[in-house]
């Protein structure tokens, strides 16, 4: 077990090096170069020295392969390097300060769509076909298609706008900080609500069907058949022995969205201003801000592939027939 | 000058405009005016929020482009001048000036009494040091153009100073509106070509503004509060707050919900959807021409357009007034040349183009397109149709109308117009830079001093330079040469006026109009007076009347 981890370990980084080679070239083939879009596009201010200037400062002017070993060196000593963007500050304070509003918001968001995934596709698989599956399937569907924009619009003007009851974006009140801990934290439960509820509303569709279908496959098996056969209460039969074995292939999906937790969301943070990761990518690509852009894509994709390995290891631990199946074959 | 698209992602680089412009002359009916109220006192207290879309880039303007990062420089920092409600040139740091009759010679007497935010006295030394900033190769700063005429900058004594130019310049007494820096804290980093890097640009910036900087959370917000110890006095406003919210919509939605005090509208939430009295009641709406204007372009090295009865024909073609009714609900102003009206370069007294088919068929006739063909397109000689390809930008809905409109316009001509539409960097890298278009819609931002070389100077058509349409007329040339180099505005004036004679007889584009800003500001705010310069020149004698305070706990 613990080889098999590190083989996949090991492979992951030239798959890891192809990932940020393939990302660097694409970005640096986009037209506009930082200095162009600091120096502002076409302005009469916009000379060729400044440009020159910041040419030299990044080292723009160097062929790409040299430009990419540079860089790559620097990262192996996990040196993210400074942003592009005027402020010239860290790459990895400007990820680490966005980060853990990202990171709160999406995991919130993943714990409320297990909780509720979990039940509706497990009801609707069990009752198939049955009102509470037809409505689920439509209430999930709509989620699914409603725009994340639109929906968030919607509710910013009935909460925000019409009620008063919630604030409309942000991520605290103004007064913040004359508000005792409490309201502190209720004033930015507040802020979050809104957010939280328009990400869940759109991932809640994906989570509950491949419940549904997971579950549906595992009913119909020989051991189900068997434990109702021994008599088992029905309660039994889908909450330990059917659940357990629904629950695989949803392990594999919950660990590929372990990267998307870093992600962010774009819309959503834009809509509802909140200085989360997806803003910063958007600035960063819309400033040909590199260091950042790398940055940010060398740990989600890292991420990507840690999710995909925790996923296969943990796999092998809810799944017995996996384990028992590699020491088979050692033998 | 700029080439503007609007509602810009990121940074976007403005001249070195101090605010918003505009001419509260022909203000128009639909708008408040809310000077202070009979009976109300001036109060202090209360907190200003404002809504920008884009994060600031960093706190020291004198080396950052866009425009938010001006916004907040601007509240810190100040100048030697500044300019006035109608854009005259005013002091600042400075009490006077004076030019030397050959306008070599420029002496400031800078006011006594000024201390930057850490109570260290400013004095002609950082004048000396900021310039030597602007100039210095290794400070990465867009707007060192503006000195480069300079010879030399002496300090006479620690509230004199004395520059010399090389040549005349225009500009000269304008470019010392820039922000000075202070010595004493930045020189080590100027030095070092760091100035980047310094603290100051990410907290704690030291300037002699009316405000002084509070907190910066990137993504979040930018807190500024009242200096105590500004040189024209307090501001009344203890608090400005720039909350940053990238959604337009969002922010149209926190006005309605009082959560900002202040932002620009579109035309259509002008016109349709705050009309209603809770909306009139909270906020006052203000409309003047903005610092731009919106353009039809044309590649004059296209035998076609080089012809100028053809471009005079199409002037006829399009009726301007149509395209304002249509594009921008009546929310704009006719343009007949770069200059906005109200200023003190512009002139009305030149040729128009009355909205006319006729007209224009003879013209296109006078300039040999007389046949068509079976399409019911003109044909040249050789039997090629009138047809070509108007290229502007994406992510602008306004100048996409606009092509739209002017090609359902010139399809009764018989000539046909193909639209496209290119995402921005490549657009000006692969279509704008290498002249690779034969018309385009596209729109200019206007700086404050009239000087053009760069525009429309027969010089300036290279690659990278902005007079993209290849346009040359040696009078034109004479006329922007010459007003360049004076520092006298009768002088210039004529220059200026005689330009826009040729101009619009000329129509090297198609000049077609001056969009309005229509800004509103909450209504407990008083002394908002609009004027040519806008809104915020006077920023700081706005007050709160004691009993409509909001914000009472800052």
């Amino acid at each position: 077990m613990f080889l098999y981890a590190l083989r996949r370990l090991l492979l992951a980084i030239p798959l890891l090096i192809g990932i940020t080679f393939i990302s660097f070239l694409v970005i640096h083939l986009a037209p506009g170069t930082p200095g162009e879009i600091q120096t502002g596009d076409l302005s009469i201010q916009s000379d060729k020295e400044i440009q020159k200037l910041l040419i030299e400062l990044y080292d723009l002017d160097k062929p790409l392969h040299v430009q990419y070993g540079k860089w790559l060196t620097r990262i192996v000593r996990l040196d993210f390097g400074k942003s592009f963007s005027p402020d010239a500050r860290p790459v990895l304070q400007k990820i680490g300060e966005r980060l853990p509003v990202t990171l709160l918001l999406n995991i919130v968001e993943m714990l409320i769509i297990v909780v509720l995934a979990v039940p509706i596709g497990v009801g609707s698989a069990t009752r198939q076909y049955s009102m509470f599956d037809k409505v689920t399937t439509v209430f999930v569907f709509v989620g699914f298609a409603t725009p994340d924009f639109w929906l968030a619009l919607l509710l910013m003007i009935l909460f925000g706008v019409q009620l008063g009851w919630l604030p409309i974006s942000g991520l605290r009140s103004l007064n913040w900080e004359y508000l005792s801990f409490w309201q502190q934290q209720w004033d930015f439960a507040g802020h979050l609500l809104l957010p939280i509820l328009v990400a869940t509303f759109g991932g809640l569709a994906g989570f509950s069907r491949y419940m549904r279908q997971s579950m549906l496959e595992v009913v119909r098996q020989d051991y189900i058949q068997s434990a109702r056969a021994k008599g088992l209460p029905e309660r039994v039969v889908i909450g330990k022995h059917a659940l357990r074995n629904a629950m695989l292939p949803i392990v594999t999906v919950l660990g590929l969205s372990l990267p998307g937790l870093i992600g962010g969301s774009i819309i959503v943070e834009s809509i509802f201003a909140i200085p989360g990761m997806g803003q910063l990518m958007v600035q960063a690509v819309f400033e040909r801000d590199y260091p950042v852009i790398m940055g940010n894509l060398v740990i989600v994709s890292t991420l990507t592939l840690v999710a995909n390995l925790l996923a296969d290891v943990t796999y092998s631990f809810v799944d017995p027939r996996i384990r028992v199946g590699a020491r088979r074959g050692r033998r | 000058m700029t080439v503007k698209r609007s509602a810009p992602p990121v940074a976007l680089a403005l001249s070195l405009a101090l605010a918003l412009g505009g001419c509260g002359g022909e203000a128009d009916s639909a708008v408040d005016q809310v000077a202070g109220r009979a009976g109300e006192k001036p109060a202090y207290g209360d907190t200003f929020i404002e809504a920008m879309t884009g994060n600031i880039s960093g706190l020291i303007p004198n080396v950052l482009t866009d425009s938010a990062s001006f916004d907040v420089g601007s509240m810190i920092y100040s100048g030697l001048v500044t300019r006035d409600r109608d854009l005259n040139i005013v002091g600042e740091l400075a009490e006077s000036w004076k030019f030397s009759k050959d306008c070599l010679d420029l002496t400031f007497n800078l006011r006594k009494n000024v201390r930057w935010h850490d109570g260290r006295p400013f004095t002609a030394a950082d004048v000396v040091f900021t310039y030597e900033t602007m100039i210095n190769p290794k400070t990465p700063t867009a707007y060192r153009e503006d000195f480069k005429a300079v010879e030399a900058v002496r300090e006479v004594d620690p509230h004199t100073l004395h520059i010399r130019y090389k040549q005349p310049y225009a500009k000269a007494l304008q470019s010392w509106g820039t922000w000075m820096l202070p010595k004493h804290v930045l020189e080590p980093y100027v030095r070092e070509g760091r100035l980047r890097e310094a603290p100051q640009n990410r907290s704690n910036p030291v300037g002699t503004g009316a405000y002084r900087f509070g907190e910066w959370k990137p993504g979040e917000k930018v807190v500024l509060v009242a200096n105590a110890d500004y040189f024209e006095g307090r501001p009344y406003l203890s608090r400005v707050v720039y909350r940053i919210i990238p959604s337009q919509a969002t922010i149209f939605l926190e006005l309605k919900a009082k959560g900002v005090d202040s932002a620009g509208l579109t035309a259509l939430q002008f016109k349709r959807q705050t009309e209603y009295p809770a909306f009139r009641k909270a906020y006052s709406k203000y409309q003047y021409p903005a610092n731009a204007y919106t353009y039809l372009g044309f590649n004059h090295k296209d035998p076609r357009f080089a012809d100028r009865r053809v471009r005079q024909a199409i002037a006829h073609a399009i009726s301007k007034h149509e395209l304002i009714d249509g594009v921008l609900l009546g929310l704009g102003r006719e343009a007949t040349g770069p200059y906005k009206p109200g200023t003190w370069a512009y002139t009305s007294k030149v040729k128009t183009y009355p909205h006319g088919m006729a007209k224009a068929r003879e013209l296109l006739a006078a300039a040999g397109w007389t046949e068509k063909n079976a399409d019911g397109l003109l044909v040249n000689k050789q039997g090629h149709p009138f047809a070509f390809e108007l290229l502007t930008n994406q992510g602008n809905d306004e100048r996409k109308k606009v092509a739209e409109i002017v090609q359902a316009t010139l399809k009764e001509l018989g000539i046909q117009v193909d639209i496209r539409v290119i995402e921005w960097a490549s657009f000006l890298k692969e279509y704008i830079k290498k002249r690779r278009f034969e018309a385009i819609i596209l729109g200019w931002g206007i700086g404050l001093d009239p000087d053009q070389y760069e525009i429309w100077h027969s010089s300036k058509t290279g690659p990278d330079e902005l007079n993209h349409i290849s346009y040359a007329n040696p009078e034109v040339d004479a006329l922007l040469e010459q007003g360049r180099k004076s520092c006298v505005q009768e002088e210039r004036k004529a220059y200026y006026h005689r330009l826009q004679e040729i101009l619009a007889e000329d129509q090297p584009i198609i000049f077609l109009y001056f969009r309005d800003a229509l800004p509103v500001v909450s209504s407990r705010v008083r002394g908002v007076v609009p004027g040519p310069n806008g809104l915020r020149y006077n920023f700081n004698e706005w007050y709160v009347p004691k009993h409509l305070q909001r914000y009472t706990s800052g």
